[in-house]
């Protein structure tokens, strides 16, 4: 039997970036929040041991334990769904801080286009454009109405940034000037440059400078040590939730986090949460929290396989297109990124940062003419200097044997001498790729495990044709004695590292019928439950998505504050 | 038996050579107490002659050298394998030489080994999944790392009616080139290349791991690639134009206070 808590305004599912910030502001104005995170606490002393690439990068150290509760992974709606057993395509974090804390620190705005990504394509291309299975939606809310959010995001973790030179890209005033650049990232500017393109320094999170934002949290300057993503930062110079938000919230006194507390349901009768029922992973005792308001904060997958656990909202049919929890699951196409092999250049490649990289826009959104291409949006380029650690990286020219002799020499002579451009591809709905409860297999307590359905469809597989030439042409013109060139798409790999940007599954929308979430990231099924996450995403850019994941969760932020002193109501 | 009694007086020049020998006059069996004695006898003298690296001019005891899983005989397979995989040549150490079957069979016996952090439920339908959906038996990385060094050394009676282990290494490699491309059979709910895999892997960590794992001895590893290991800063060399070649440290510097 459960114990009932006394009441709070605002509880938080899950304690990282999106429930950090709705933490932060909303004890700021004086209201109560308890934040529930299933896994440990966690400071900056915890990262003194941090240089270990088996133990962080290899054994994932920060990510969630998939024997407590895992997904099932399948290509399309006829096969069956099988576990994600170990770490793979994407890397889940777990713990204070959540995924905030292991990121890489690029940090973009999503594109004008993006949010009215239906509406402008067919005005520019019609509506023949849009494929009969791409559910291709407007977000229900415009980039200018967005710009304050991202503000408020990017003076918060001070982020580090050169103008976007593309013409037709907003300019942003960065808070800090951008990071250093490697002669490498030269060396991508200048030929990007001669090839009539865009390029500049990418947008950090990983401060260049010193630096002390409104909240007056004052934070140091990376020190480009080459272990970052996956890695938490010793230094604080990486923006997480635990060096940011979380003491904000904290100094308040209005703000307690339990950790080690696992929320099971969220509790809802007529069309109202009353509050959610945890688990103490201590003890194994069960709670309920009540709350005048639900944050639903954990991880996209986590967020979308609560709605469906707790029966609220109505679940997505593929097979007629009705229902909304679950539907427009996207992830991002990486598959695009050449190899550079520079014979007589010896690049200090283990020095970087996660978000340390040279970028262009020139291929992604709308920024080119898709008249007479197969496909639509795009995806950044980007030369990326993260620091390369040398248990992942063994790269060798095509047709170097994978093991032995030959490759054991070829992977040392060429470990200082190659470069990589890459593209985090944009991927657009499909009516099969979608989130539902897997049917067979279940978490430690015996619930159902969230199952991803997805493949890579034709608009991916055609971008990536013409992505990888890009990024070909690029690493010719910088010079290199050979280059390696990708192959065509495949299907999803699920055991190969891609990214941990899953969006979708309980999106933003301007109709009820069409998303899950108003614009203010409120449920239009259940009008005190919030959900900030990429979840919103109706389509995922061709980006990384935590710039926009945070400008939503100080959107939504204002809405909870907004419904609190409105005493109830939808927003819109 | 003469054949293999005689086997043993002529090859005492290695350690590794010793515990092959004692393998095949035992017939693998895991050692008693007697013949433990043996074998430390045997390396302590190995070890006094056997040419070191250490400023003092013979090498310090390395008590990490010892086994937590693997039986001697397995050990032996799978440094063979190893060495294969990552072998020593003009550019630097081998597997062996970096200690990376002892680093296998401690990461073996601990977290990775029983897969104590991934989800292990069933049901399970190994044959029904194809590569793009990784592990999918009821097997663990022991037990598959165990058949597969089993597999390695039942292709080497079969083609060559010797262990793994005594091969040559070109033999050696044909039987592992075998196992990758699956053209061996593997009466077991994983398949050989998924056991290659496994081996690539764990080879090229403890290569290339922090050397508190056991492995990367003596940062050979890094040494090699010029990998600096566990440094506190380099901003003061991003920018910079040509090579920084910096002294490796490990993450000991960091706790050894």
């Amino acid at each position: 039997m459960a114990t009932t808590l006394p009441k709070t305004d605002i509880v938080l599912v899950g304690v990282g970036w999106t429930g950090g910030i709705i933490a932060a502001e909303l004890t700021k104005k004086g209201y109560q929040v308890v934040g529930l995170e299933r896994g440990k606490t966690r400071s900056m002393n915890d990262y003194l041991m941090v240089h270990d690439e088996l133990r962080y990068a290899n054994r994932n150290e920060m990510m969630q334990d998939l024997s407590k509760e895992t997904w099932t992974v399948r290509h399309d709606p006829s096969q069956r769904a099988l576990p994600y057993r170990n770490h793979g395509s994407f890397l889940v974090g777990d713990g204070l801080g959540g995924s905030g804390e292991h990121w890489n620190g690029l940090t973009y705005r999503f594109f004008p286009y993006d949010f009215e990504i239906r509406s402008k394509t067919i005005e520019r291309y019609g509506e023949d454009k849009i494929p009969a299975d791409m559910p291709l939606q407007d977000w229900g809310i415009t980039y200018d109405e967005m710009v304050p959010y991202f503000e408020k995001f990017e003076e918060m973790i001070g982020l580090s940034g050169e103008e976007n030179p593309h013409p037709d890209v907003p300019k942003i005033k960065y808070p800090t000037a951008p990071l250093k650049e490697t002669p490498a990232m030269k060396m991508f500017r200048e030929a990007a440059t001669s090839l009539g393109y865009h390029p500049y320094t990418a947008p950090a999170a990983t401060l260049s400078e010193s630096y002390t934002n409104k909240d007056d949290i004052t934070r140091g300057a990376c020190q480009y040590c080459g272990f970052c993503e996956r890695f938490g930062c010793e230094y604080g110079a990486k923006a997480s939730p635990i060096v940011t938000v979380l003491p904000v919230a904290e100094k308040t006194g209005k703000f307690e986090v339990r950790t080690e507390s696992s929320v099971r349901r969220i509790i809802h009768e007529n069309g109202k949460a009353t509050g959610v029922l945890y688990i103490d992973t201590k003890t194994g005792e069960e709670f309920i929290q009540p709350a005048t308001v639900v944050a639903v904060t954990s991880y996209i997958l986590n967020n979308v396989r609560l709605l469906l656990l707790s029966e609220l909202g109505k679940p997505y049919n593929h097979e007629t297109g009705e229902g909304v929890i679950g539907k427009n699951y996207a992830y991002q196409m990486t598959s695009s990124g050449s190899t550079g092999f520079f014979e007589d250049k010896e690049f200090n490649s283990f020095i970087g940062t996660g978000a340390l990289a040279g970028v262009l826009d020139d291929f992604n959104g709308d920024n080119f003419d898709h008249t007479d291409l197969d496909f639509i949006h795009g995806g950044n380029i980007a030369l990326g200097h993260y620091g390369r650690r040398p248990i992942a990286n063994n790269s060798t020219p095509k047709g170097t044997p994978s093991w032995g002799k030959e490759f054991k020499d070829a992977s040392i002579y060429w470990a200082h001498k190659y470069m990589s451009v890459g593209s985090q591809g944009s991927v657009m709905p499909n009516k099969n790729n979608f989130l539902s409860l897997d049917s067979q297999y279940t978490d430690q307590y015996g619930d159902p495990l969230l199952s991803i359905t997805f493949n890579y469809k034709e608009n991916e597989i055609n971008q990536q044709k013409y992505i990888r030439e890009i990024t070909t042409n690029i690493l010719k013109e910088m010079g290199a004695t050979e280059v390696s060139t990708p192959g065509d798409q495949g299907d999803w790999d699920t055991t190969k590292y891609q990214t941990t940007h899953n969006t979708g599954g309980a999106i933003m929308g301007a109709d009820p019928k069409t998303s899950a979430l108003n614009n203010y990231l409120q449920m239009w099924d259940c009008e005190n439950v919030f959900i900030p996450g990429a979840n919103a995403f109706p389509h995922n850019s061709g980006m990384n998505p935590t710039g926009t994941v945070g400008a939503l969760a100080y959107r939504a932020a204002e809405g909870i504050e907004k419904y609190l002193t409105n005493g109830g109501g939808s927003l819109v | 038996m003469s054949e293999k009694e005689q086997n043993l007086t002529e090859k005492k020049s290695t350690r590794r050579n010793f515990l092959k020998n004692s393998g095949l006059t035992l017939g693998g069996l895991v050692l008693g107490g007697a013949v433990t004695s043996l074998v430390v006898k045997n390396d302590e003298t190995i070890t006094t002659s056997a040419p070191a690296d250490s400023e003092h001019g013979h090498e310090a005891t390395n008590y990490n050298k010892a086994l937590m899983f693997f039986t001697p005989e397995q050990y032996s397979t799978i440094a063979a394998a190893t060495e294969q995989i990552f072998p020593k040549t003009e550019v630097g150490p081998g597997a062996e030489e970096l200690l990376v079957p002892y680093f296998i069979d401690h990461q073996l016996a601990g977290s990775y080994g029983l897969m104590s952090k991934e989800y292990t439920k069933g049901p399970f339908y190994p044959k029904e999944a194809t590569p793009l959906f990784g592990h999918q038996t009821h097997l663990t990385r022991q037990d598959i790392f165990v058949l597969g060094i089993n597999l390695l050394n039942s292709e080497a009676t079969k083609r060559f009616e010797k262990k793994f282990y005594e091969l040559e290494a070109e033999q050696q490699i044909e039987i592992l080139t075998a196992v990758e491309a699956d053209e061996v059979e593997l009466n077991a709910a994983t398949t050989p290349s998924y056991f290659f895999k496994l081996l690539r892997s764990a080879t090229l960590e403890g290569v290339y791991a922090d050397p508190l794992y056991g492995g990367n001895k003596d940062m050979g590893g890094w040494k090699m690639k010029k990998f600096p290991g566990h440094q506190m800063s380099y901003a003061n060399m991003v920018e910079k134009e040509e090579f920084v070649d910096i002294k490796p440290q490990s993450l000991n510097a960091q706790h050894n206070h």
